[in-house]
Formats: C-alpha cells, sequence, structure tokens
C-alpha cells in the first residue's frame, strides 16, 4: 500500500503546483460542460447520482482506506444526514426561516457528524473485526429502529419534502434537474477538495500510520483511539452530506437509505475502485452507480454480475481499479510501457472471449429457468439466441473453456512482459 | 402464564439449537483460519436446496449425507481457489471475497430453483407430533433438528479437543511454519477446516429447510444473526456459540411472550402531547422489538468486554 | 419478451429515450424484476404483456399499439423515482406499479410533483396492487388511480362477512408492524367493535416485517388466548411460515387473511394441511362462477402458465382503453379527467366505479377458502400445482364496500 497518490506527487514535483490546481480546474470545468454536452433528462440523474456517490464513496474511504476501519454500517451517517435534511427542509418551508437549499447539504452533513459523535467513542475502541461487527450491529440497529420511531422516520413510506419550496437563492427554483445537477456539482467539488485536504493535513497522515501500525503511533504520543475517532466523525460529517444531497434529489427520506443495501454498495464502490488512492472511490462510485443503472436494464441477474466483479477485483486486483492504473505509473514514467502494450492486446481477445463466454452462459441458464416455453431468445450484442437450443449451450461452453485455455497462455505472456518493462523501470529508478 | 413459559423454553431450546448448528460451522472455521465468512449463510441456503434437489431424486435420508458432503466440497473449492490466494492481501481482502460470494451464490440459487419457495416437505417418516404439553404439539421432525444439533456440538468439542487432528489444525492457525516444518501440509489442513465448515452450514440447511421456509432470501434473513451469535459469544469460541445461541433463541421467544411496553406499565401518555419519538417508544411492545434485540446485545458486549462471553482474543 | 440487448450496454444511462419509435403506446411497469420481490414482479408484467396483447389483437388503444416496458424498481423507492425518471425521459405518459406502499407513497408523490413543475410532461400513475389507505386519503392525487381495494374497505368487506359468522367469538390480531399492518389492525378494532360487540378481540399483535424465521412463539401466544379466528394481513414468507408453525402445533383456527393467495402461499397452506381453514379476501377469484371470467383464466392460464393473481389489473387496462377512447385522446390529463367517475363491468361480474373523489375504484369483494376442491365442475382451477383451489365463500356487493374518503383533491386547472 502506498500513501502517495498522483496529486500528491504533482504537487512534490518542480512546477507541481500549477498541475495540481489545474487538475480541480478541470474537473470543475468539466463538471460545469458536462450537462451542455448530454442535456436528456436522464442523464442529467444518471449525473446526480454519480455525484452523490463520489461523496458517499470518498466518505467511506477516509475510514477504510485511511484509516483502516472496516464499516459495514456506513449508510447510518447518510441515511440521518438525509432525515435530518429532509425535516429541516420542511421546517424551513414551514416556518419561513432564511436558509436557501443549497445550504441544505450542510444540514445533512451536521445530521451525520452528530451521530457519528453520539456513537463513534464506543465503535472506535478498537479497530478490526470488533469495529466491523459493531458496526454492523448498529446498522442494524437504526434502520430496524426507524421503523419502530415512526414519528420521525415516517415508518417505511418515509418523509418527503418539496425542495422547491425553500428560499430561493438566485432566482433558482431548484425545481429542474439541471438546477439540482449544479447544486450536487458544486458539493462534489467542494467535498472532494475538503476531503482530499483532509488527506494532506497532520490528522489524515497520523489516520494513515493508525491504520498501519497502531502500536508505533501510541508510542509517539498520539492516541489511536483518539484518531479514529475523529477520522469517523469527518467520515460521518461526509456521509451526512451525500445524505442530504439524495434528499434533495429525491425529495423523500425513507427507511431504505440507512440499510444495509446502501451500506454494501459503498464498501463495494469503494472497494473496486480502490482505496488506497484518493481518487480510487470516484472511479468506483461512477462504475457502481453507472452500473447499477445500466445493467438492471439490460439483466435480471445484475446482482450476480456485480459479485463476479466484485470477487474478481478482490482475487486478482485488491489494488482496486486505481491500483491496476497505478501499477503503470514508474513504467510511464520509465518509458519502458511500450513494452507491455502487444501483450495486452494479445491477451484482450480471449479474455474479452472468455467474458463473453461467461456472460452467454449466464444469460442462458437465466433464460432457461426464468421462462418456461416463452421469450427463450437471448439478444446478446444484437445476435440472437435461443436459450433451449444445445447449440446455444454448446457455444457457451466453447467460449468459456477455449477463452480461458488462450487467455491464461496470454496472461502469461503479459506477466513476462510486465516483468521485462519493470526491470527496465527499476534499473532506472522509478520502481522500487 | 406457567404455558407460556414452559411453551416459550421449548420454542426458545429448539430456535436457540438451529442457531447453533448454523453458527458451529461459522465459528469453526473462524477459530481455525480467523476468517470470517460472510457466505456462511450461503452455504447455509445451499445446503437446503440441494437437500431439496436430492430429497425429489433419492429420498431425504440419503439427501441428509450427500448434501452436506456437496456442500463442503464447493466449500473447499472456493478456500483452494478462492481464499487461498486471497491470503496474502490479509483479513479484509478474505472477508471481502465472502461478501462477494455471498451475493453471487444468493443469485445463482435464485437463477436455478426460482424466487419463490420450493415446496421442501418434512419426511414422512418423521411427520407426526412427538408429544404434546398444554394441548399443543410438537412436531418430531423439530426433536429430531434438536437430537442432531446436540449430537455435533459434542463430536466437534471431542474432534477439537481431544483428538490430533484437532491439535494439529488449531496448531497450524498460530504457527503456520512450525506445522508446515512438522510434516503437515497447512493448505490442506486449511481447506479441509473449510471444506467441515461450509459442510455443517449445509448439514443445518438441509434440515432447516423444510421447517423453514426454503427459498433464494433465506441466507440474508439469516446471515447477521449468525454474526451476533458467534461474535456474541466469542468469536473462535465453540461453547461460548453454544450459549450464544440459546441465549438469543431463548431471549427473542420471551421477548415475543411479553406483552409489555412502557404504555402497559405506566400507562399512557398524555394524549395531548400528540405523536412525538416519545410516544413511539413509549407504545412500543417487548414483542416488537424482539428481533432487534440480538443486535443491541452485540452492540453492548463488544463494548463492554470485546472478546464476547468465553472468547479468549479479540480479533 | 423481455428487453435483452447488450448492444448499448455501455450507453444504456445516457441514451435511454432517444431511440423509441412515437408510434405505440408505452405503459412504464415498474416494480421488483430482480432481488426479493422478483417472483411477484415478474407474476405482474407476465399479467400486462398478456393484457397488451389482448388489446393489441382488438386494434389497441386508438390505434396505438400497447407496449409494456418493464423497469426494475427492485421494491425501491428512490429506485422507483430513477424509473419513473427514466419513463419521463423516455417519452412515457402512463406508469403502473403495485408492490409495496412505500414505492406507491414515493411514487405518488414523485408524479404530483413533476406534473405541476413540468407540464407537458404529465405522468399518469395507475396503482394495481399497493393498498395503504393514505394514497386515496390525506396524500391522494389527481394523477393517481388505485384498482385495488385500500386495505379499509377490504376490512368493511371482510367485517361485513363477520358479522354474519355466528361462531365467530374470539379474534387474534396478527400484523407486520408497517403501515399497511397498522392500517389493518386499527380497522379490524374499530370495525368488529362497531358491528359485533359481542367479539372479543383476544390478542392484537404486531411484528417486524419480513424479519421473523421462526412464528412458534407468536402460535404459542395465539394457542393460550383460546382465539377461534385470527385476523392477518401477512404477505409473503410471514404468512407462509405463520401458516406453517401453525400446522407444526396443531393450531385449530379460521384464518382470515389478505394474502394468502401470493406465491408460495397456497403451497405453505397445502403442506400444513390447512383445508378449507384459511380464508382469504380479494376482488375476484378463479373459481367466481363467472362464464367469461373464468374463460379468460383459462385462457391466461394455458399462455403464462401462472394463475391470474391480478384481476384488477384486466379492470384497468380495459378501463383505461374505454378511457381513452372517452376522451378521443391519450393526453393524460384528458384520460385522467375521463376516468374520474367512469363505470365499468369488472371481470369477475358486478359492476364498478372509479370514485371521483379520490380516484378509488369500487367493485365487488370475494371472500374464498382455500382446500380441497369438491366439485370439479364448479371449481376446476387449482393453484400452484397443489390440487387444491379457491372456493367462494361470499360475495360482497360493491355498495356494501364503500367508505368516506378525506381527500381533497388539488385538480389541473
Amino acid at each position: 500500500m502506498t500513501d502517495a497518490t498522483a496529486l500528491d506527487e504533482l504537487k512534490e514535483q518542480p512546477g507541481g503546483n500549477l498541475r495540481f490546481y489545474g487538475i480541480w480546474l478541470i474537473a470543475a470545468a468539466a463538471l460545469i460542460v458536462l450537462p451542455l454536452v448530454f442535456s436528456s433528462g436522464s442523464s442529467l440523474t444518471s449525473f446526480n447520482l454519480i455525484g452523490i456517490a463520489i461523496i458517499f464513496a470518498l466518505s467511506y474511504n477516509i475510514l477504510l482506506g485511511q484509516t483502516g476501519l472496516l464499516s459495514f454500517g456506513h449508510a447510518v451517517h447518510y441515511g440521518l444526514g438525509g432525515f435530518l435534511a429532509v425535516h429541516v427542509m420542511n421546517a424551513v418551508a414551514n416556518y419561513n426561516w432564511p436558509l436557501p437549499l443549497p445550504f441544505i447539504p450542510l444540514v445533512g452533513g451536521v445530521g451525520g457528524l452528530a451521530f457519528a459523535i453520539l456513537v463513534g467513542w464506543v465503535m472506535t475502541k478498537r479497530a478490526g473485526t470488533v469495529f466491523a461487527m459493531i458496526s454492523l450491529g448498529i446498522g442494524e440497529l437504526v434502520a430496524s429502529s426507524s421503523l419502530i420511531l415512526r414519528s420521525v422516520f415516517g415508518g417505511e413510506s418515509g418523509i418527503t419534502t418539496d425542495r422547491t419550496a425553500l428560499p430561493h437563492m438566485f432566482g433558482w427554483t431548484f425545481g429542474p434537474q439541471r438546477q439540482v445537477y449544479y447544486l450536487i456539482a458544486f458539493w462534489v467539488l467542494v467535498s472532494a477538495i475538503a476531503m482530499y485536504a483532509l488527506t494532506r493535513t497532520p490528522l489524515g497522515r497520523i489516520c494513515n500510520a493508525v491504520r498501519d501500525n497502531p502500536e508505533r503511533v501510541e508510542f509517539i504520543g498520539y492516541d489511536p483511539h483518539v484518531v479514529r475517532y475523529f477520522a469517523y466523525g469527518f467520515a460521518g460529517f461526509f456521509a451526512g452530506i451525500a445524505g442530504g444531497l439524495t434528499a434533495i434529489n429525491f425529495e423523500i427520506a425513507n427507511s431504505a437509505y440507512l440499510g444495509a443495501t446502501q451500506s454494501g454498495i459503498v464498501l463495494f464502490a469503494a472497494f473496486i475502485g480502490g482505496t488506497a488512492y484518493f481518487f480510487g472511490p470516484i472511479l468506483g462510485a461512477i462504475l457502481v452507480t453507472y452500473l447499477q443503472l445500466g445493467l438492471t436494464n439490460i439483466t435480471t441477474v445484475w446482482q450476480l454480475y456485480f459479485g463476479i466483479i466484485f470477487i474478481g477485483i478482490v482475487m486478482f486486483a485488491p489494488g482496486g481499479i486505481a491500483g491496476l492504473l497505478m501499477m503503470h505509473r514508474p513504467l510511464v514514467r520509465a518509458g519502458s510501457w511500450p513494452v507491455v502494450i502487444p501483450s495486452y492486446l494479445l491477451a484482450a481477445l480471449p479474455t474479452l472471449v472468455f467474458a463473453l463466454g461467461i456472460i452467454l452462459s449466464i444469460e442462458t441458464v437465466a433464460h432457461y429457468t426464468a421462462s418456461e416455453g416463452e421469450g427463450n431468445i437471448i439478444n446478446l450484442f444484437g445476435v440472437p439466441f435461443d436459450a433451449t437450443a444445445p447449440t446455444t449451450w454448446a457455444v457457451a461452453a466453447l467460449l468459456v473453456v477455449g477463452g480461458f485455455l488462450i487467455a491464461r497462455l496470454t496472461w502469461r505472456r503479459v506477466a513476462d512482459a510486465w516483468d521485462r518493462a519493470a526491470t527496465v523501470a527499476r534499473d532506472r529508478g522509478y520502481l522500487a | 402464564m406457567l404455558e407460556l413459559i414452559v411453551i416459550s423454553t421449548l420454542n426458545g431450546v429448539l430456535f436457540g439449537m438451529l442457531l447453533f448448528l448454523l453458527s458451529s460451522g461459522l465459528t469453526v472455521i473462524f477459530s481455525m483460519m480467523g476468517v470470517l465468512n460472510f457466505a456462511h449463510a450461503s452455504f447455509y441456503m445451499l445446503g437446503a436446496f440441494f437437500g431439496y434437489q436430492l430429497t425429489r431424486w433419492i429420498g431425504f435420508w440419503p439427501a441428509l449425507v450427500l448434501a452436506p458432503l456437496l456442500v463442503g466440497v464447493v466449500g473447499m473449492a472456493v478456500e483452494r481457489y478462492g481464499l487461498r490466494n486471497t491470503h496474502r492481501h490479509g483479513h479484509v481482502a478474505e472477508l471481502l471475497l465472502t461478501f462477494g460470494l455471498a451475493f453471487a451464490i444468493e443469485e445463482i440459487v435464485s437463477m436455478i430453483w426460482g424466487k419463490s419457495p420450493v415446496d421442501y416437505r418434512i419426511p414422512a417418516a418423521l411427520d407426526f407430533p412427538a408429544f404434546t404439553v398444554f394441548s399443543t404439539n410438537y412436531p418430531a421432525y423439530k426433536i429430531f433438528m434438536l437430537a442432531i444439533s446436540v449430537s455435533i456440538f459434542v463430536a466437534l468439542l471431542i474432534v477439537l479437543k481431544k483428538t490430533r487432528v484437532g491439535l494439529i489444525v488449531q496448531a497450524a492457525l498460530t504457527y503456520p511454519t512450525m506445522v508446515g516444518h512438522l510434516g503437515h501440509n497447512v493448505g490442506r489442513v486449511f481447506m479441509v477446516v473449510f471444506g467441515v465448515g461450509s459442510a455443517l452450514a449445509g448439514l443445518a440447511g438441509v434440515i432447516a429447510g423444510p421447517s423453514l421456509v426454503t427459498q433464494s432470501d433465506m441466507a440474508s434473513l439469516l446471515g447477521p444473526i449468525l454474526f451476533v451469535v458467534i461474535v456474541f459469544g466469542g468469536l473462535g469460541s465453540l461453547p461460548g456459540a453454544f450459549i450464544a445461541s440459546l441465549l438469543i433463541g431463548l431471549i427473542q421467544t420471551f421477548a415475543v411472550a411479553l406483552n409489555g411496553s412502557l404504555a402497559s406499565a405506566f400507562g399512557p401518555l398524555d394524549p395531548s402531547l400528540g405523536p412525538s419519538v416519545l410516544t413511539d417508544i413509549w407504545n412500543v411492545t417487548i414483542a416488537q422489538i424482539a428481533p432487534i434485540l440480538p443486535y443491541v446485545l452485540l452492540v453492548l458486549i463488544l463494548i463492554v468486554r470485546p472478546m464476547g462471553l468465553l472468547g479468549t482474543r479479540e480479533t | 419478451m423481455r428487453k435483452m440487448i447488450m448492444t448499448a450496454a455501455m450507453a444504456v444511462p445516457f441514451l435511454v429515450g432517444a431511440a423509441h419509435a412515437q408510434d405505440s403506446l408505452k405503459i412504464g411497469y415498474i416494480d421488483p424484476l430482480s432481488g426479493g420481490g422478483a417472483s411477484i414482479g415478474e407474476g405482474g408484467l407476465k399479467t400486462y404483456q398478456f393484457l397488451a396483447d389482448e388489446l393489441n389483437a382488438k386494434g389497441g388503444i386508438l390505434g396505438h399499439k400497447v407496449e409494456i416496458v418493464p423497469m426494475d424498481n427492485k421494491t425501491n423507492p428512490q429506485e422507483s423515482l430513477v424509473q419513473a425518471q427514466k419513463a419521463i425521459d423516455a417519452g412515457i405518459h402512463y406508469i403502473t406499479q403495485g408492490n409495496g406502499s412505500s414505492v406507491a407513497a414515493a411514487l405518488e408523490d414523485f408524479v404530483t410533483k413533476n406534473n405541476s413543475r413540468n407540464p407537458g410532461k404529465e405522468l399518469l400513475y395507475f396503482n394495481y396492487a399497493a393498498v395503504d389507505p393514505a394514497l386515496t386519503n390525506e396524500k391522494c392525487s389527481f394523477w393517481h388511480f388505485r384498482w385495488d381495494a385500500n386495505s379499509d374497505i377490504k376490512m368493511e368487506a371482510l367485517t361485513n362477512y363477520m358479522k354474519g359468522e355466528k361462531s365467530i367469538k374470539k379474534v387474534y390480531l396478527i400484523n407486520q408492524d408497517y403501515s399497511f399492518g397498522q392500517a389493518v389492525r386499527t380497522e379490524a378494532r374499530k370495525m368488529l367493535a362497531a358491528k359485533r360487540p359481542d367479539i372479543q378481540i383476544v390478542g392484537d399483535e404486531v411484528h417486524p416485517l419480513l424479519k421473523v424465521t421462526d412464528f412458534s412463539p407468536y402460535i404459542a401466544k395465539i394457542k393460550a388466548s383460546g382465539a377461534d379466528t385470527v385476523v392477518t394481513g401477512n404477505w409473503g414468507q410471514d404468512i407462509a411460515l405463520l401458516l406453517k408453525a401453525a400446522a407444526d402445533a396443531g393450531l385449530k383456527v379460521s384464518w382470515y387473511t389478505y394474502y394468502a393467495g401470493g406465491a408460495g402461499g397456497p403451497t405453505a397452506i397445502k403442506q400444513a394441511g390447512l383445508d378449507h381453514q384459511v380464508y382469504q379476501i380479494t376482488e375476484g377469484i378463479p373459481n367466481s362462477g363467472n362464464k367469461t371470467a373464468m374463460g379468460f383464466e383459462k385462457e391466461f392460464r394455458a399462455k403464462e402458465n401462472m394463475s391470474l393473481w391480478y384481476p384488477r389489473a384486466v379492470n384497468e387496462m380495459r378501463m383505461f382503453k374505454a378511457a381513452a377512447e372517452k376522451a378521443n385522446s391519450l393526453d393524460p390529463v384528458k384520460v385522467a379527467a375521463a376516468l374520474e367517475g367512469m363505470k365499468f363491468e369488472v371481470l369477475d361480474g358486478g359492476e364498478g366505479f372509479m370514485r371521483k373523489e379520490d380516484h378509488q375504484f369500487f367493485q365487488p369483494i370475494y371472500i374464498s377458502s382455500f382446500g380441497s376442491l369438491k366439485d370439479k365442475a364448479k371449481d376446476p382451477f387449482d393453484e400452484e400445482n397443489t390440487g387444491w383451489g379457491w372456493h367462494l365463500v361470499s360475495k360482497i356487493d360493491t355498495a356494501q364496500t364503500i367508505l368516506p374518503t378525506t381527500c381533497k383533491m388539488k385538480r389541473p386547472d
């Protein structure tokens, strides 16, 4: 695991400051331009969800990636933030408080933070399995209680609100999707910068130390418990902001916000993206939200694909997507990256065939069992297959087995090429 | 009142023993390998579905033996091709692998057997009331479940504490290299342990399937409770899991049997206060919160005694 | 028939809506198609597709082909709102949903807000199964129409039947702890007290929704209370497990249920051997005795390999056609206006009407019991291949099901 992030090293290079701020400026510009390019309602919906997921996943990574705390109940802060935001929005509308909508996410953040302060002290006494289990227990407790405390959580139908009823700002009603998009985009940028800045503070550094070796942290005079507590508070705060934004986006808060599914998804997102790098969870959030929106449209067994992708990442790329990308940095700097490209291209084809075979097998089985007698035609990438035909099964088996065998050969070549490239990089001093 | 107490105790013990049957495999895996297996409940579900399928083909009794073996094989495959490769990335990675596996298994099961409950019945030989207490029948099948759970507990204790195999297995956890030097194949030991643990879950599935509903969401329904049991009892402690199972079984059934709420104890609140958190809490009955009581216990014990009831170490 | 085109896999979230032909009349079907509720959602989808085919065989609606667009919401309110937004972006003006009152409440709220903010992109929401009374009372909306009888109406009908059953003396209420279960228990208490003051309520229990694995403690309580009748709104595994535990303990009572007929329920009752002890209250039954309805049932079973769970879906789609033809338009505002107060001959016979004040459909209600079918000519249909089926016990006429509403509806100008 490396603490150094791409951005960080950029900053430390001569002239890096410009490039460092440049990245955030580019991000800001991209966020502004994005809805002008993709202006349909569904793309705005997708962007909004992705933006919220990014904040949520980044907040989760304060725990998992930075401080080494595996939480199974992070959605609690997200959900409580959402509920507080909805209640405050309703109160603002009822009592005509002068609080415009753009500040509501902050209220959500306070909600998440408040609960983190409340339970955090006992939770963070210990790390590891104990923390994971307490977070699981607290998560279940809060989710179940939300159904009992009806007056606060509105039972299972939740509490609704109207985001246009709040005082307007710059003449924006925040009724239209696009205005909500810009609101979310603003908070994504602010939160991301804040969370990045957090990693650069002494607190962020000591969090990493607590993750790697709490005993030594204690020797140098810090209490790991206090450090974990602070990290937990910040994670709760930013999760609350994400929850507040969700409340604004959907204009409803309900117990599904707090549930285990939500906690599971954020874990997926952070881990798939890669917890060792700051931008990892961002990639993960984009991918996971994207898959959630897209996969559910095209296949009923999306959960299986989710599971497979997750298992694949855990087994073959525990650093996540970010880890895979950053592996290549020394090669790029040493200039030896062209060595690996041909082997990648060579491996891509059989690997694709293998993946296609797996997809075809899954869809064939799913169709064969789901629809008895009717609707057996699978339309895979535009090519129709009959799920009951033996040929389909044979083709699927052939693709899987053949693809795997050939792919394995090519993966060896990739490994060889990688070794060669890495040796070059090592010789030039870019790789330890 | 006496009637309710006797019957609730019986029900509590029965439910507790089922929990123990489920958690025994989980705790054995944990105590041997240090892996918290999120997919354990999924193996239980696989056991139920294998049991159902085999019962249809070859009858219940052969299925009772074969289905757990099959689940054990699946478990060994997971260990050999999954966990073993992930081991070097640490326990979090292992845990996450089983987390993903739980997702995948649930979907595979619902792909094959559908999402509705399957018609998995109690074998005719055991489908009669064993005895009657206060005009409530006790099905023979539940007694059968009870008997199996108790024998598994005894057998596991004997194997782990009294046999050479148990010693090697325990040593392999703490000193893997030393055990390796002594000529034992540590990898294989772990694989077998994981297989046995999964097979135990599978056995629980085979016998619990007909009594509960055999459905593709049965794993997610019981999964979290299992963690409560083994964490509460002390991670890796078999007697701890046994006590915790019984305790949680009894607490849950007695909570249901009681009708108390603050409102019934101290009288209803002044209605002029209107609906608020206070009235919600005031009116909630113990029966209503029965299923969340285990989580309260979990949080409390972890705060007070992080190693659990009979545990010896924290993680 | 499911949408399985993976060609656009990489572009789907961004490009939905761009490539749709404009000629067909699309109805967004928003219900779970994956996850725990999928078996129910798939059943509903098959029903709607069957009904669309039926309409299309007769020329569709106003010459437009009817197309059902499946949209998976995983029984999650947020997910449903995303799907509703997708529907709007795809130029869809009609959505139908049924599973989960929480989803229904979220959708109703969304539709109302959307229609007032985006004129011209109105969405009309046809609810075929969410029975929370609030949806047509305090939360009512001009854009929401409900074809299922809400839980209060069902209780009104059920208690009207129980009024005449002198053998009922002690009633036990057991329900799921959420808004629907709470509605069932409060109404049951209120209505029984008014109609049969001699009936004693010996127990009133709520348990957590879909979390209980072992119902034997609850059964022990029911048994200890000496109840002869249990009224429950439980559905899904909560009814199956409850009945199983009852059979295990040898509890002999009559079960008055809302959803014992749901997927898996009949199998559980047959397994438990509760022959004609379980009653269900619905807006239609397979063995209704109505020739046309039974013909329809037969045809439906032959084609879809399932029994018709939702006779109300038939009423919904047929009324939709009638309303569109009456308005001579597919404009949702005009169709909604045409639906208001519309009278309609329902599938199982008898006249129903869509009340203007709250958009609740009123129709005859049936009480049936599940068990062995003695007269195969009269009761030809069994359930889930158990050999057992629903037998008509009582039919409650529309007039006997009418309840007042507190709805104050805001209509578009």
